[in-house]
């Protein structure tokens, strides 16, 4: 059965592993494994901008992915963007084998705020949960609960479950059961 | 509903059009990217695009605006989001000037973008929903749907459909209940302003200061209780239609300004002090006699002629009796739908009925009196009982005096009028006269009346 594989970009706090797992592992009926880190691309590094350019943390998840890689969800510390927004919390091909969540912007530190490590676990749990969902086919869901609400900002993601609404729910059951066929 | 509106994304970058693309894909777009002006029109050429976001610096070919404007002359609905950078916002500016829908400046905020999207789209929707509207409303109104077989109703309906791209004033008489207003409908939605809107007022209901404010507007404290500035029906019906309606009963005042608007087609909003200049085709209809009230001095004989370019008469009821038994069945079948009644028709009888009865109110009272009957029918036919009423209450018959003399001179006068009535119409003439067209021929000779 092909599997769900994570890797870090650069370098990740540790115990994002297990968030990251636990949560996956609730809502997709996957085999998880873990890559060895990927480096920064350095072609993705926008001087101007100090920022990063999430196509390149794409293309090299791409070309990193296992023969047997259902999907590759990236997680890295770094902030990214695309050349049309100032940033982005993650990026996902629609129906699409690839993924990327940074960290970056859900720490309460980037904030001016004291470091929360509880909100910092439900944050990267609510984007990965959403980028993922995007690669299994969901677009942005109108209920402000669902993990696939879009969120343009940090307080969006705050007001948003840790969970799929029932409809979106039913659409990753949907594309789960059966002939395993994805 | 989202998949329904189709995005393109223009620029010379492939990571731009790319991850812009994927952005939007996310929400549930369907999104085309192009990497240059002359395939982005190959693209707008074969899809009806709602949103196209073009970058305004490409290099090679052709720029972002030339790109906008050639986009807008295939697809001129489409709405197109101009992006630049900051160093080029003057020319952003100059692009809204061109006719873009918004420009926005990159890299931004993805709410915003998100934002904007949306508040487009919702755009689009009420547009596309206005003119679903719009067609119903049209459809509703096309010529066929006034129902004749009457030749002079089908010359009118003629008439009105080579008159209905002109701007010329229309002036429709008619006794009331014979459908002025259905006919300035549809001289509207056949003509080149049926986009446009089409504006009714009734101008015998109102009082002279409250027909002026109504047709005119107001401004701000033109008047207690004018809280706020008001735009008149003529402003309302710019580049459409304004249908005013009984316009024999309009005050010498009125008068006066309305023959200013015809004729300068500029007017002041009661309290104003500025001009407003109003592209409005006027269709007035009375059922007045307007040439003899402009003998009697109640009407300027200058507005008549002006208003009098075209001039329409609608035959009364009783006039095209071979259209009662069309109109009665088209009513029962209306009627009978909207109230949710089953009704099989109308008897023979009942019909005989309906074509002898004068209709004094005309084709309205004849859709009321067919409506009532459908209410009290009991046994799912419209029979004689359904109307037994109609005879009792009827207007009473137009009393005249009968002149003094022969029979003979009688008949004769009575075919005289009858066709003078009806333009010489021989086969109109022997219907309203209850005689063949061969017994009126005979009738012709004998008496030596050339028609």
């Amino acid at each position: 059965m092909n599997a769900l594989y994570l890797v870090s970009i650069g370098s990740v706090p540790q115990e994002t592993w297990e968030w990251v797992e636990n949560a996956a592992a609730d809502w997709f009926p996957l085999p998880i494994r873990r890559l060895p880190p990927l480096p920064i691309p350095p072609s993705a590094y926008d001087a101007k901008r100090r920022q990063y350019q999430s196509v390149e943390f794409m293309k090299m998840l791409a070309q990193h992915a296992p023969q047997d890689a259902e999907r590759i969800l990236g997680l890295t510390d770094v902030d990214l963007s695309i050349p049309m927004l100032s940033f982005l919390f993650g990026q996902a091909q629609l129906d699409g084998p690839v993924a990327v969540v940074s960290l970056f912007r859900l720490h309460q530190e980037f904030y001016g705020l004291p470091a929360d490590d509880n909100l910092l676990r439900e944050r990267t749990v609510k984007e990965m949960l959403h980028e993922l969902g995007h690669t299994f086919g969901l677009t942005h869901c109108s209920d402000s609960k669902c993990a696939m609400s879009l969120a343009t900002h940090v307080e969006l993601v705050d007001s948003k479950s840790e969970e799929f609404c029932s409809r979106c729910g039913l659409h990753l059951v949907h594309r789960f059961a059966g002939n395993g066929e994805i | 509903m989202k998949k329904s509106w189709p995005i393109l994304v223009v620029d010379d970058e492939d990571v731009m059009c790319e991850s812009m693309a994927a952005w939007l894909r996310e929400d549930g777009y369907r999104v085309d990217t192009a990497s240059n002006g002359q395939r982005a029109l190959e693209l707008a050429r074969a899809t009806d695009y709602a949103i196209c976001f073009v970058d305004l610096k490409m290099p090679g070919g052709m720029d972002g605006i030339e790109t906008m404007m050639e986009i807008r002359r295939i697809r001129a609905e489409a709405s197109v989001i101009i992006i630049t950078a900051y160093a080029t916002v003057d020319t952003a500016i100059q692009a809204m000037k061109e006719g873009a829908q918004e420009y926005i400046v990159k890299p931004c905020n993805p709410q915003e973008i998100s934002m904007l999207v949306s508040r487009i789209l919702k755009l689009k929707k009420l547009q596309s929903e206005n003119a679903i509207l719009r067609k119903k409303l049209t459809r509703q109104y096309r010529h066929h749907d006034i129902i004749t077989k009457n030749p002079r109703m089908e010359e009118i309906l003629a008439l009105t459909k080579d008159i209905a791209s002109l701007r010329s004033t229309v002036l429709i008489r008619g006794e009331s209940g014979t459908g002025k207003e259905l006919v300035a409908r549809a001289i509207h939605y056949s003509g080149d302003r049926a986009e446009k809107p089409f504006i009714v007022m009734s101008c015998a209901a109102l009082t002279e200061t409250l027909l002026e404010s109504e047709l005119f507007g107001y401004e701000k404290g033109a008047f207690t209780g004018a809280n706020s500035q008001s735009r008149g029906k003529f402003e309302l019906a710019d580049g459409g239609t304004i249908f005013l309606d009984e316009i024999g009963d309009i005050s010498p005042k009125l008068q006066a300004d309305l023959l200013r608007v015809l004729q300068e087609r500029r007017f002041y909003r009661v309290g104003g002090t500025q001009e407003v200049t109003v592209d409005a085709r006027v269709v007035a209809a009375t059922n007045k006699d307007l040439l003899d009230e402009v003998k009697q001095g109640r009407f300027r004989e200058d507005l008549y002629y002006r208003l009098n370019v075209i001039e329409i008469r609608l035959p009364a009821l009783r006039d095209r009796r071979e259209d009662i038994p069309l109109l009665a069945e088209h009513f029962v079948q209306r009627i009978s739908t909207e109230l949710g009644r089953e009704i099989g028709g109308i008897s023979g009888a009942a019909m005989k009925l309906l074509i002898a009865h004068d209709w004094p109110g005309n084709v309205r009272e004849l859709e009321n009196v067919i409506e009532r009957s459908i209410v009290t029918c009991r046994n799912g036919m419209l029979d004689e009982v359904d109307f037994s009423w109609l005879q009792k209450t009827g207007a009473p018959q137009q009393s005249w005096e009968v002149p003094d003399v022969s029979l003979d001179e009688l008949e004769r006068r009575a075919i005289i009028t009858a066709l003078e009535r009806r333009h010489g119409n021989v086969k109109e003439a022997s219907i309203a006269l209850g005689i063949d067209r061969s017994t009126l021929y005979d009738k012709l000779k004998r008496y030596e009346i050339s028609h």
